[in-house]
């Protein structure tokens, strides 16, 4: 008798679970407002990249085209395939100490598998994650970039 | 059965008539009949193609629209071309030969498994007068026809030579010796209502209700039972272990390319279509329009809507509701799908049966 009733209560189990995951779906096809594709090249204009999304790594710049950047070099010994270089300046300060400065940021694009270790692990939060993707270049010269921009100065923090 | 009532519904005969009146008119008989073999050949076999290539499209339509997304939308208005498109690719493709693959049976098989399907297209009826074969056995002839197509699976799996190919054959073969019997105990259930085996002849019984709604309960479970048996019968998912691209690649097409891969492709679907219009016919009324009993003014209404009509509808919401199940569930493991056979399907449909019997015996049907 026990085993009559198991075999009914596990027959009617399964066609309600079979029927709870017809009914998602089945949702899913009549709500084709739901869909989550985007159509890429139609819907360039209104196109909204998420935050969270990866797409190159930038250095951001204040309206006085200042940076963080300090050119400690942290980013570049962190990056796991040498995509990042740095090349620093000593210049003096108004103290007349000689002081380093960065010269040219350089990030290489073509070697980057976007890990975002460099972001991690910048002690003064100076790069960041664009939101740009469309990188395709002819000319691979082209995905060398340089992030701090032409004429920018170190951002100096109050000291605390 | 009053059989007057559905006399407004247009009768292709008339036309096959004409057609065949005016072929003999010009021609000898035997000249004439060739003729008409030759051109209903002819009109199967664009019949068949073209509803392959559609049968593909909805099918990634169905599954995209039931997973979020758009689904082939480049190729054409809404990605209609997409097929056609792929047909093409895979006709310039290479056929790949097999070495210490066994040739003959090698190239045999896929004409075997997209013969047996041609053959069971033949019983259908499409409309009031649009069918080539009424056997009167047509129930029976579409069973033991498209049963044949797993010759051709199992021969395709072990000419390959391959583990993969004869792993997914064996599997195939289980499954449709298993789920056959489903098939037909659920299909006897209206063959033991309506009292024949005729396609025509059940179609013209539901003049007055479809089978669904005449038989009670025990027709609906019958109607489910041919759902889910005749699902597993043309190796569809959830039971498409014959295939498991996650395990056995592709199963028995596993070494087939091009064209030859199209064929168990473009069978597979117009299986698809079949075990549809079988059940679409059985259960459903086929042609038949939404009759309700003695509603004379209901009755006429619906008989406007062409017969063609009612037969693809009927025939297009049983294959969207197989492709919401493939689309649904996880493959089930072979011993689950025997299980699922022995122990739940035959018993319930072997009960269903004797309960339709009585019900047939005591006249309690409409």
């Amino acid at each position: 008798m026990n085993s009559i009733s198991k075999y009914f209560s596990d027959l009617f189990r399964g066609i309600s679970s079979l029927w709870a995951g017809m009914r998602v779906t089945g949702k899913y096809f009549v709500s084709p407002g739901q869909i989550v594709t985007q159509q890429y090249p139609e819907n360039r204009a209104t196109l909204k990249m998420e935050p969270r999304f990866k797409g190159e790594i930038i250095m951001p710049h204040d309206e006085n085209n200042q940076h963080k950047c300090t050119g400690c070099g942290i980013c570049e010994m962190n990056c796991p395939n040498g995509s990042i270089e740095i090349i620093t300046d000593r210049v003096p300060n108004a103290d007349g100490k000689p002081e380093r400065v960065i010269d040219k940021h350089i990030f290489h694009l073509s070697m980057c598998t976007f890990c975002g270790l460099c972001v991690k692990t910048c002690p003064s939060d100076a790069l960041a994650f664009g939101q740009e993707f469309e990188h395709a270049v002819f000319d691979r010269h082209k995905l060398t970039k340089v992030l701090n921009q032409p004429g920018s100065s170190l951002k100096k923090e109050a000291k605390k | 059965m009053n059989t007057d009532m559905s006399s407004k519904i247009y009768d292709f005969s008339t036309l096959t008539g004409s057609i065949d009146a005016a072929l003999n008119s010009w021609m000898s008989p035997g000249l004439a009949v060739l003729t008409e073999l030759v051109i209903i050949g002819l009109v199967f076999l664009i019949f068949y193609a073209l509803l392959g290539l559609f049968l593909v499209y909805l099918e990634r339509k169905v599954c995209a629209v039931i997973q979020n997304r758009v689904g082939p939308n480049r190729v054409g208005k809404w990605g209609l071309l997409q097929t056609i498109a792929d047909l093409i690719k895979l006709l310039m493709k290479e056929l790949i030969p097999i070495r210490k693959a066994d040739h003959l049976l090698f190239i045999l098989a896929p004409f075997i498994v997209i013969i047996a399907s041609f053959m069971a297209m033949g019983a259908v009826p499409f409309a009031k007068g649009l069918h080539v074969l009424d056997f009167n056995i047509g129930v029976f002839y579409v069973m033991a026809v498209s049963s044949l197509g797993v010759v051709g699976i199992l021969i395709a799996g072990w000419s390959s030579n391959s583990k993969y190919s004869l792993i997914g054959a064996m599997r195939s073969g289980a499954q449709i010796v298993s789920y056959e019997l489903s098939v037909g105990l659920s299909l006897m259930a209206i063959v033991v209502f309506s009292g024949t085996m005729s396609l025509s002849e059940i179609i013209e019984s539901q003049v007055n209700g479809w089978w669904i709604f005449k038989g009670h309960i025990p027709a609906f479970i019958a109607f489910i039972v041919f759902l889910i048996a005749s699902t597993a019968e043309i190796n569809r998912g959830p039971f498409d272990l014959a295939e498991a691209e996650s395990e056995l690649t592709a199963g028995f097409h596993t070494e087939y390319s091009g064209i030859k891969f199209a064929f168990f492709f473009l069978a597979e679907y117009i299986n698809m279509f079949i075990v549809a219009a079988l059940g679409a016919t059985v259960f459903l009324g086929g042609w038949m329009p939404l009759h309700i009993g003695n509603w004379e003014g209901f009755n006429q209404v619906m008989d406007y809507i062409p017969s063609i009509v009612w037969f693809f509808t009927k025939t297009f919401f049983i294959i969207y509701v197989i492709m919401w199940f493939k689309w649904t569930f996880p493959r089930l493991r072979i011993d689950q799908l025997l299980t699922l056979e022995w122990k739940f399907l035959l018993p319930i449909s072997m009960v269903n049966i004797l309960l339709i019997a009585f019900l047939a015996l005591m006249h309690w049907h409409f």
